[in-house]
C-alpha cells in the first residue's frame, strides 16, 4: 500500500498549482462579485489538456487518471470554487459517461470536441419535481420514425448556459418507473431546445445554473445514451463519479480557507501577539487541518478505486459527505479567526464559505449519501 | 532546426540559507525548479518549435535529482532530454560546467544553443557565453526576443544598459535569454503523462569524451574565499522636501560618510 502520489501525479499537481495560483486565483473574487462565468479560464484550462484529463488519448485526451482529475478539482477550488465545479461538471458528469456508456461513434464524435475544451459538457437530470426522487422524471420522449421527441424541463443545471452537449433523462415509459428512464445525447443547437432562466446563487457565483427546456424538440436515436430504460442506472453510475469531483471541489474549498486563515493568524496581532500564538487558535486549526487530510485521503482512495476498476460508489459517497460538511466547517471558522475582517469581500474566506455550502447540497446532499453508505451496510 | 536548450536546477528561494558554521547552502526542504532564465530560453525554443516545428533537446549537468526539471521541460513540450551526471563532474565553478556542456555539445548536432542569461543560485551569468567560446561560435546575450525568418537568419532584440540593439545572425548560435523575454507556459496534462515514461539520455564523463581535469572541482579555478547570507540593510532616512533642499541633504550626507 502507497499513500503517496506517484510522479506523474506530483508533477501533475506542481504544474496545475501553479496554474492556479496565476491564472484563476487573481480573478475568482472578480468573477464571484460580478457573476461572471470565466470564458477565458476555460479556454486556458482546455489549452493545457485539464477538460480531458482522463480520457484517453485515442480520443483526444490526456491520458491522465482519475487521481489527477481530482486533484486537478482540489488546487483549482483551493482559489477559486466557481472553477473547479466548472471543470467536475463537464467532466464527470458529460465526459465520463460518454466515456462509459458511449458507442464507439459516439465517442469519436463527442470526445475528442470535450476534452479538448472546444465544447463544454453539461449535465440534466433535476426537475422540479425531482431532485433527491430522481426517479420522479415528468420530462417525456417519444419514439417518432428515427428520433425521441423529448418534452419538458430541468433545472439547477451546472454549466446550462454555456455548453454545448449536454447529457439529458427523460422518460420513454412511464409505466416501467425507473426502467422507464432513458438517457440522451443532447446537442445544444437541435431545435426545440433552449436555456432558461439562470439562478441567482449563494455562491459558486461566476459558474452558470440554468434551466433547461425541451419543446418538441427531436433527438435522433443515434444520440441514445445506453440502451433504452437504463437511464436511471447510467444517472446514478455517472453520480458516483461525480461525486469524487465535488468531494475534490470541497476540500480544495476548504484547504484554500485553511491557508488563508494560517496566513492571517500569523499576521493578525491581537494583546501584542499574533492571534496564531494563542492555544485556541492552534488547537481549532490542528483539528481543520486534520479533518482536511481526512477528506484528502478519502477523495483519493476513491480515485484510486475508480482508476483500479474497484467498485467505488460507497467510498465516493462517503468522500462528498465528509469532505463537504468539513468544508463547511472550516470555511465557517476561517471566517470567525478573521473576525469582522472575515465578514467582508476584502478577505477570500467568505467567498469559500459561500461557495462550500453548496458542496452539501449539489450531486446527491448529504443525506443522499448517507442513504448510500447506509444502504451498503444494511443490505 | 535542432535547438538545444541548457537548464539548471536550482533552489526555488531568493533566499537562500547559509549553513552559517560550514558556508555552505542548505538544500533541504527547499524545492527546486528550473532556474527562471533558463524556463525563458526554453520558451523561446518552443515558440520556434511552435512555427517552425524545430525540434528542441534540453540538457542540464547537475545531481541525478535534476532529472525532475528535465521532465519538466518534457511536460513543457521538449522533444528529448540529456542528464549530465557524474561524480567526478562534482563541485564545478562555471568554467568546469561550460567545459562539460561544451564536451557533450561537441557529440551533437545544433543549429542553436539557448542557455538563461543566469542562474538566480549564483548570478554570475558566465556559463552561456563560455560555452559559446569554447565551441568557438557567435554569442548574443541578454536576449529579450528572438525572431526567425525560417531559413537562416535570427533577428535578436538584445537589452543593453542603455536600451535595446536589434541583432542579425545566422547559425551556429548561442543565446543567452532573460526571464522578461516571454511568459513560460505550463506544463501541459498530455505532456505530464508521457513525459514521466520517456528516457532521460544520462552521460557521464567517459561518455562525453572530456578531458577529467576540466572536470569538477579540479577543472574549477574559482576558490570560494567566503560565502555570506547578505545583511539586512536598515530602512535608511527618509526626507520629504523640495528638490533644491534635498541636494543639499545628500551632499551634506555624503561628506558625513566621506564618500565625497
Amino acid at each position: 500500500m502507497n499513500f503517496e502520489l506517484n510522479k506523474k501525479q506530483q508533477l501533475f499537481k506542481q504544474m496545475i498549482r501553479e496554474f492556479a495560483d496565476k491564472e484563476i486565483q487573481p480573478i475568482a473574487a472578480e468573477i464571484d462579485e460580478n457573476e461572471t462565468f470565466p470564458v477565458e479560464s476555460v479556454k486556458k484550462l482546455a489549452k493545457y489538456g485539464v477538460m480531458g484529463i482522463p480520457v484517453p488519448v485515442q480520443y483526444g485526451g490526456a491520458g491522465g487518471d482519475n487521481i489527477m482529475y481530482s486533484i486537478a478539482v482540489e488546487e483549482l477550488s483551493r482559489v477559486c470554487g466557481t472553477t473547479g465545479v466548472i471543470v467536475s461538471a463537464h467532466t464527470s458528469l458529460c465526459v465520463a459517461p460518454i466515456l462509459e456508456f458511449g458507442t464507439e461513434d459516439q465517442k469519436k464524435k463527442y470526445l475528442p470536441k470535450l476534452a479538448g475544451g472546444e465544447w463544454l459538457g453539461a449535465f440534466g437530470l433535476t426537475e422540479p419535481n425531482a431532485g433527491t426522487d430522481a426517479s420522479a422524471q415528468q420530462t417525456t420522449a417519444v419514439e417518432e420514425e428515427d428520433a425521441y421527441v423529448l418534452n419538458g424541463s430541468k433545472i439547477f443545471i451546472t454549466n446550462g448556459a454555456h455548453a454545448d452537449v449536454y447529457i439529458v433523462f427523460a422518460m420513454t415509459d412511464k409505466s416501467a418507473g425507473i426502467r422507464g428512464i432513458t438517457a440522451f445525447i443532447v446537442e445544444r443547437d437541435t431545435l426545440g431546445f433552449s436555456t432558461g432562466k439562470q439562478e441567482l446563487k449563494l455562491g459558486i457565483r461566476g459558474s452558470s445554473t440554468c434551466e433547461l427546456i425541451f419543446e418538441n424538440c427531436r433527438i435522433p436515436k443515434e444520440n441514445l445514451l445506453g440502451k433504452v430504460g437504463k437511464g436511471f442506472s447510467i444517472a446514478m453510475k455517472t453520480l458516483d463519479g461525480g461525486r469524487i469531483g465535488i468531494a475534490a471541489q470541497a476540500l480544495g474549498i476548504a484547504q484554500g480557507a485553511i491557508d488563508e486563515t494560517v496566513k492571517y493568524t500569523k499576521e493578525r496581532k491581537q494583546f501584542g501577539r499574533s492571534i496564531a500564538q494563542f492555544q485556541n487558535t492552534q488547537f481549532q486549526m490542528a483539528d481543520l487541518y486534520t479533518k482536511t487530510e481526512a477528506s484528502r485521503l478519502l477523495v483519493r482512495s476513491a480515485a484510486y478505486k475508480k482508476d483500479s476498476g474497484i467498485p467505488y460508489s460507497t467510498d465516493a459517497a462517503m468522500a462528498k459527505l465528509f469532505a463537504s460538511e468539513t468544508a463547511m466547517e472550516v470555511t465557517t471558522k476561517a471566517v470567525q479567526f478573521h473576525g469582522g475582517y472575515g465578514y467582508t469581500r476584502e478577505y477570500p474566506v467568505e467567498r469559500m464559505m459561500r461557495d462550500a455550502k453548496i458542496t452539501e447540497i449539489y450531486e446527491g446532499t448529504s443525506e443522499v449519501q448517507k442513504m448510500v453508505i447506509a444502504a451498503k451496510m444494511f443490505k | 532546426m535542432k535547438i538545444i536548450v541548457c537548464i539548471k536546477q536550482v533552489p526555488d528561494t531568493t533566499e537562500i540559507k547559509i549553513n552559517p558554521v560550514t558556508g555552505t547552502l542548505v538544500r533541504d526542504g527547499v524545492p527546486s525548479i528550473i532556474n527562471p532564465d533558463d524556463k525563458s530560453g526554453l520558451e523561446a525554443a518552443l515558440s520556434l518549435k511552435d512555427e517552425f516545428g524545430s525540434h528542441v533537446t534540453v540538457i542540464t549537468m547537475g545531481p541525478p535529482q535534476a532529472d525532475a526539471v528535465l521532465r519538466e521541460a518534457l511536460a513543457m513540450g521538449a522533444d528529448d532530454a540529456i542528464l549530465l551526471t557524474d561524480r567526478k563532474f562534482a563541485g564545478a565553478d562555471t568554467l568546469a560546467t561550460s567545459n562539460a556542456l561544451a564536451s557533450a555539445l561537441k557529440k551533437m548536432e545544433w543549429d542553436l544553443i539557448i542557455a538563461g542569461r543566469q542562474a538566480i543560485d549564483g548570478d554570475t551569468a558566465q556559463v552561456g557565453p563560455q560555452i559559446a567560446e569554447h565551441l568557438d561560435i557567435p554569442q548574443i546575450s541578454y536576449t529579450e526576443e528572438v525572431k526567425y525568418d525560417g531559413k537562416s537568419l535570427f533577428t535578436i532584440k538584445k537589452q543593453t544598459e542603455e536600451g535595446y540593439q536589434i541583432l542579425e545572425a545566422q547559425a551556429p548560435l548561442l543565446l543567452t535569454v532573460l526571464s522578461s523575454a516571454n511568459k513560460p507556459r505550463y506544463m501541459n496534462v498530455r505532456g505530464i503523462v508521457e513525459a514521466i515514461d520517456k528516457e532521460v539520455k544520462v552521460l557521464g564523463v567517459a561518455d562525453i569524451g572530456a578531458d577529467e581535469s576540466k572536470m569538477g572541482l579540479k577543472g574549477s579555478p574559482t576558490k570560494v574565499h567566503k560565502a555570506f547570507s547578505k545583511g539586512v540593510k536598515s530602512a535608511g532616512e527618509q526626507f520629504e522636501v523640495e528638490a533644491e533642499e534635498a541636494v543639499g541633504i545628500i551632499i551634506s550626507k555624503l561628506k558625513e560618510k566621506f564618500i565625497i
